[in-house]
């Protein structure tokens, strides 16, 4: 095969300026494709990277139905200590997971005791949110980026409500919000810092301790059943249930229950047993706490015990790094390898589908970052773009190379005849025709990519910088992974074998006779 | 014992819905080891009769027979494979590669045809090369030789893979006299060396009388035989 492919670099040598056309058209080529891969694949990391490591994280965990009503913030889908100890168990045993932090977001009026406007708020446990999003530091344009994030009592106000309500670092402001009961509560905060907004939903939240956030809308520490603290250790198992135990339980779940608890002797209590607001919708958050004690009170047969538990909890919280027992509107959650992206989402979705809803479906879902900033979506237009750069790609060079070889079967076919005519195969004529096509291909991506390398240096070197939405002196830093060179040239250099198989085909296929008599 | 034999030997043409006969119904034999020439004008049959013999046209009608191997009905890659190894060809336009130097064009056969190992092939070339008197001009490419020259690098070209029979169509058409008697006198030289017979066509008749069979050939039918095997 050495000695075909000896002989086929002959041959192209024998053409010198069409192959060396030839095999710069292929190189150029290769140098559009990877420079664009390096700049636009550059750009696209770096815009991702500012919304996942600044703002969204990875991936974002929330109650069923919190992320179809998230525009309004609702503050009666949040997620309750109950459920949140499996997850957050699943999410400390996690390998993949870098870091994990709890948020409790909500809608607040902003005001300055002159003006009001509206804010959203993100209450968030400092250590946690820097390690999930480190670059939220980075947006912090007054008051200083050292750690902590925000302290209690403070807010970090995002620089539009700051520059529209004239409010500085210093200043005291008032925060008032509802909470699910429809109660409203204000308290102050001192403004520790100006946050600088970028693109996105999340973009122009606010920031406050996560434990001012559930002061705020008067969230109250939850205790959980005594069997799931049971489970964790930190109350003795309660012991087996004797038959007047279960009957009397057996009541007072009957008594819960206003349908059974009624007398059926009474229509009118019948009536009032059916009106609306004692039946909890489907709809209802809280018709799927129900399915949760009742799942929650198979791990210990019988009724759950709901009283008397709360330092028990409040321990069991505070011994894992939970922080308080109380409601999480969502989690935020940042990966060791952001690309098994998919992979580790699949499997978290796995780990907590067991708690599920009355309706069958897991009380949590699981989101990529992509679902919640817009521009996943340009991100994909890179992608396609991309794709479409390496379609022209395999165009020019499967022209190019189709072109060539077909003149040189042409201007040979009497070297192809007397090469047929001494008993040459036509399985060798091929592989020789292909061999052609291959060093084109082969040279043409070895100079490109030599060149490319030295292109993304020099636009390295050269610092380019570049504006997107408000942000302004992103530095590009084009760079080109092994992979996408690995696959661009080997795709180049199949393309170019390919592009030789018609000529080759031709070639080889060439009665001996007519081939010597072409004159 | 023959190397060739033909009996009723016939290649038409198909021009239109009409069929042209090129060859029409000859027989012959060809011994092993002879040095023969079919001799005709333009037009009568040689080139087509030699292609039939080295497999790279199948006959009409009629049975051919080269080295007891019945080669009319031999497909396409079968046919390559025989005559790779056992035929070797010289053309009228010596057809030597033109990016090859003459080392490398009679190399070439080794490499594409018989697989000849690095080592054995430097050695056959070398010696061939010798053979033809052309070892001096092993490195110029085609471009850079005599017409004579070129002609013994195909001579050499045909007889590195160890062939049984050499077919040169007009092999003397594109050089002078002298440099065509040399031609002929080298292939007999290596006939005698090699023990490989040629089969050679020319319309030159004081070339003709170089060989020790001659067919004459005159509108596709051999009209005369001389010095040579009966048909």
């Amino acid at each position: 095969m050495i000695d075909i492919l000896k002989i086929a670099a002959r041959n192209l040598l024998r053409y010198k300026r069409r192959t060396l056309l030839t095999a710069l058209l292929i190189t150029v080529g290769l140098v559009a494709v990877l420079l664009f891969i390096a700049v636009a694949g550059s750009f696209k990391s770096m815009m991702v990277a500012q919304f996942t490591d600044s703002m969204v994280g990875h991936l974002q965990v929330h109650r069923r139905g919190y992320v179809g009503a998230m525009e309004s913030l609702p503050v009666d889908r949040n997620m309750r200590p109950r459920m949140l100890i499996k997850l957050y168990e699943t999410l400390d045993a996690a390998d993949a997971i870098e870091a994990w932090s709890p948020r409790v977001k909500l809608m607040a009026m902003f005001s300055n005791f002159a003006n009001t406007t509206s804010i959203r708020l993100n209450g968030v446990d400092p250590e946690r949110e820097l390690a999930t999003v480190p670059l939220v530091a980075s947006r912090i344009l007054e008051g200083g980026q050292l750690a902590p994030l925000v302290e209690p009592g403070k807010i970090q106000v995002p620089e539009l409500i700051a520059k529209g309500m004239k409010v500085k670092v210093g200043d005291t402001v008032v925060l008032v919000a509802t909470n699910k009961k429809g109660s409203v509560n204000g308290m102050t905060f001192l403004v520790q810092g100006i946050l600088e907004s970028i693109s996105g939903p999340g973009g122009r939240d606010g920031y406050i301790h996560i434990n001012d956030a559930r002061k705020l809308l008067r969230i109250d520490d939850e205790e959980v059943e005594a069997e799931v603290l049971a489970h964790q250790g930190y109350v003795a198992p309660a012991p087996e249930a004797t038959e007047p135990d279960v009957l009397k339980r057996q009541d007072s779940l009957k008594a819960a229950d206003p349908l059974k608890a009624a007398d059926p002797l009474k229509p009118e209590a019948q009536k009032d047993a059916l009106k609306p607001a004692t039946r909890p919708s489907l709809a209802d958050p809280a018709d799927e706490e129900l399915d949760l004690d009742a799942m929650l009170a198979g791990i210990v047969p019988g009724a759950p015990e709901r009283a008397g538990n709360l330092p028990e909890t409040q321990a069991l919280f505070s011994d894992r790094g939970w922080g308080n027992p109380a409601e999480v509107s969502e989690i935020a959650i940042r990966l060791k390898h952001p690309e098994a992206q998919t992979a580790v989402l699949a499997a978290l979705e796995a780990q907590v589908a067991g708690l599920k809803n009355r309706r069958g479906l897991s009380i949590f879902q699981l989101h990529p970052w992509e679902r919640f900033v817009p521009f996943s979506k340009i991100a994909k237009m890179i992608d396609m773009m991309t794709l479409f750069i390496r379609i022209i790609l395999i165009s020019v060079v499967l022209i190019s190379i189709m072109n060539v070889l077909m003149m040189a079967v042409y201007e040979r076919i009497r070297e192809i005849g007397t090469m047929s005519a001494i008993g040459t195969q036509p399985g060798a004529i091929l592989a020789l025709f292909l061999s052609e096509g291959f060093l084109l291909g082969l040279v043409g991506t070895l100079v490109g990519i030599v060149f490319s390398v030295a292109a993304v240096w020099v636009l390295n070197s050269a610092t380019l910088t570049f504006s997107f939405g408000r942000q302004e002196n992103l530095v590009l830093v084009p760079t080109i992974a092994a992979g996408d060179v690995m696959t661009t040239a080997l795709l180049t250099i199949l393309v170019a074998v390919f592009a030789s198989l018609q000529p080759a085909w031709k070639a080889s296929r060439m009665d001996p006779i007519t081939a010597l008599r072409h004159v | 014992m023959s190397l060739v034999r033909a009996e009723g030997l016939r290649k038409d043409y198909q021009v239109g819905e009409m069929a042209v006969p090129a060859i029409g119904g000859v027989d012959f034999t060809i011994a092993s080891g002879s040095f023969v020439c079919f001799v005709g004008p333009s037009g009568s049959g040689k080139t087509t009769l030699l292609n039939m013999i080295g497999c790279l046209d199948r006959p009409s009608e009629g049975r051919l027979s080269v080295m007891d191997t019945e080669v009319h009905h031999l497909d396409r890659r079968r046919a390559a494979a025989f005559r790779g190894e056992h035929i070797g060809f010289v053309f009228q336009d010596f057809n030597l590669i033109p990016v090859l130097s003459a080392y490398e064009n009679v190399e070439f056969p080794l490499i594409m045809v018989q697989k000849w190992s690095a080592v054995a092939r430097k050695e056959r070339v070398r010696s061939l090369l010798s053979a033809v008197g052309i070892e001096e001009q092993a490195d110029k490419r085609p471009d850079q030789l005599s017409g004579g020259q070129k002609q013994r690098v195909a001579v050499a070209r045909a007889l590195v893979t160890n062939p049984k029979l050499v077919l040169a169509d007009e092999p003397t058409a594109n050089l002078d006299h002298a440099t065509a008697y040399r031609i002929i006198n080298l292939m007999r030289r290596l006939r005698d060396e090699f023990g490989t017979s040629f089969v050679f066509s020319t319309h030159d008749p004081k070339i003709m009388g170089e060989a020790e069979v001659t067919f004459e050939l005159e509108d596709g039918r051999l009209h005369h035989q001389g010095k040579g095997v009966a048909a």
